[in-house]
């Protein structure tokens, strides 16, 4: 048989596969959307009426929910593997450049789901009124993928630990925290500011700079953290 | 083709409890060698670093292909393995199992050529049943189908007979004979139906 070499479909590989599982499990699906959509449903009765509450606050509660939905969900990726003793499977079939990129964009797609489904929701039942839809969209879609990069990077250093869940915490915030108060500003731009793609360019640089830092330092840890 | 594995001067420690001490071999295709010991004597350790899924807290292992040494990579296409603590995806089916594998290992597969591998092993009757409704045995077969998937030069059995029937056992037995006419075998057991299988490469004390 011929045999393609590489990581691109190691990571595709592992990509498909982990989606197969989660369609089959749905351990992750299910902790992000009941999370999500339980916070943004509670959030929408508590703060009414919405529009007597402040849009600083409504951006840092949307962030905050996204935020903890994918610290419910995406840190699993690799500790599934290690509880389940496939990891070593994994070990001996792919490279850990194919393991970690398969795992990233999983918990990418993961993000992008979750806030196709939880942003149109909170816009409606807190009323948001948003100036620069074009923006707004730009700044979802930078800030869900660095905080997948985020966490995705922090769950593949706490996988092997016995204490995963408070490690997971601990290394998590300093990682998490600039893209998301970068993604909160971002998106106070895109809903009140008249100019908001000028307000907004250094938030856009700054998640672009996170994720192109964060990707390739991950992968040159990642190889030892991963080796054993 | 030149085959060789060889093994400098291997020790690891776990904490402060040394199960390994200064082992040298070296085994050079085509042939099957086995590991043997009791319990706890460190087989299942050694096969993992042979492996490359253990670091040595000293001594290396080397892969050589006509004397030139394998990258990590080159490593990977060329070793097989099945032991008790390597497990595959339950939730998935054999054939999505068999698939996966082959794929993430660069092979353009077709269901139909993964349905014929499993025939060989008589599971082609459960190929779109999830692995967790298997039992121990028709999962070390399939265990056995995805490390040879990618024909590996190098295959390391860790007490591969382990909850086999009769006929599984023939299919190890079968598999090894194959794999030492072209490639490398390594077997780690204590079990005296898999001793004849190779020669012996290194005792291990308890």
């Amino acid at each position: 048989m011929n045999r393609s070499s590489g990581w691109v479909h190691e990571a595709f590989a592992v990509f498909a596969k982990d989606w197969l599982l989660e369609l089959r499990t749905r351990v992750a699906l299910g902790a992000v959307v009941l999370f999500a959509v339980t916070s943004v449903v509670a959030s929408g009765f508590a703060l009414a009426p919405p529009s007597g509450v402040p849009a600083e606050v409504k951006t840092a509660l949307l962030w905050v929910v996204v935020f903890f939905a994918a610290v419910a969900g995406l840190s699993r990726v690799f500790v599934v593997e290690e509880e389940t003793r496939t990891a070593d499977s994994l070990r001996l079939a792919v490279s850990p450049t194919g393991v970690f990129v398969g795992k990233l964009l999983f918990n990418a797609v993961l993000m992008w789901g979750l806030c196709l489904v939880t942003v149109p929701l909170y816009l409606l039942l807190l009323e948001v009124p948003v100036r620069s839809a074009s923006l707004f969209v730009t700044v979802v879609v930078l800030g869900s993928t660095a905080l997948a990069c985020a966490t995705t990077a922090v769950g593949a250093i706490v996988a092997k630990a016995t204490t995963r869940g408070a490690l997971f915490g601990v290394l998590s915030f300093p990682v998490a925290l600039p893209p998301l108060l970068v993604a909160i500003h971002g998106t106070k731009a895109a809903w009140l500011s008249g100019g908001a793609w000028r307000v907004a360019t250094g938030d856009l640089q700054v998640l672009v700079g996170f994720i192109l830092v964060i990707v390739p330092a991950s992968l040159l840890v990642f190889e030892h953290i991963w080796s054993e | 083709m030149n085959w060789q594995i060889e093994l400098r001067r291997i020790s690891k420690v776990f904490d402060e409890r040394v199960v390994l001490r200064d082992i040298s071999a070296t085994v050079t295709a085509p042939g099957a060698w086995t590991i043997l010991g009791p319990n706890g004597s460190g087989k299942s350790t050694l096969l993992r670093i042979i492996a490359g899924l253990l670091t040595p807290t000293e001594g290396e292992v080397l892969y050589l292909y006509n004397g030139e040494r394998l990258t990590a990579h080159q490593r990977r296409q060329s070793v097989g393995m099945v032991a008790p603590d390597i497990a595959l995806y339950r939730p998935l089916t054999a054939l999505e199992n068999l698939r996966f594998f082959a794929r993430a290992r660069g092979l353009p597969v077709r269901d139909s050529d993964l349905l014929r591998w499993l025939e060989r092993v008589q599971l082609r009757s459960r190929a779109h049943d999830p692995v967790a409704s298997f039992s121990t045995g028709m999962v070390q077969r399939l265990k056995l189908l995805t490390a040879l998937v990618h024909r590996p030069s190098v295959l390391l059995l860790d007490e591969p007979g382990s909850n086999l029937d009769e006929a599984g056992m023939e299919f190890i037995r079968e598999t090894v004979r194959e794999q030492a006419q072209h490639g490398i075998v390594i077997i780690a057991t204590n079990d005296t139906r898999e001793l004849g299988y190779g020669e012996p490469l290194v005792r291990l004390g308890a």
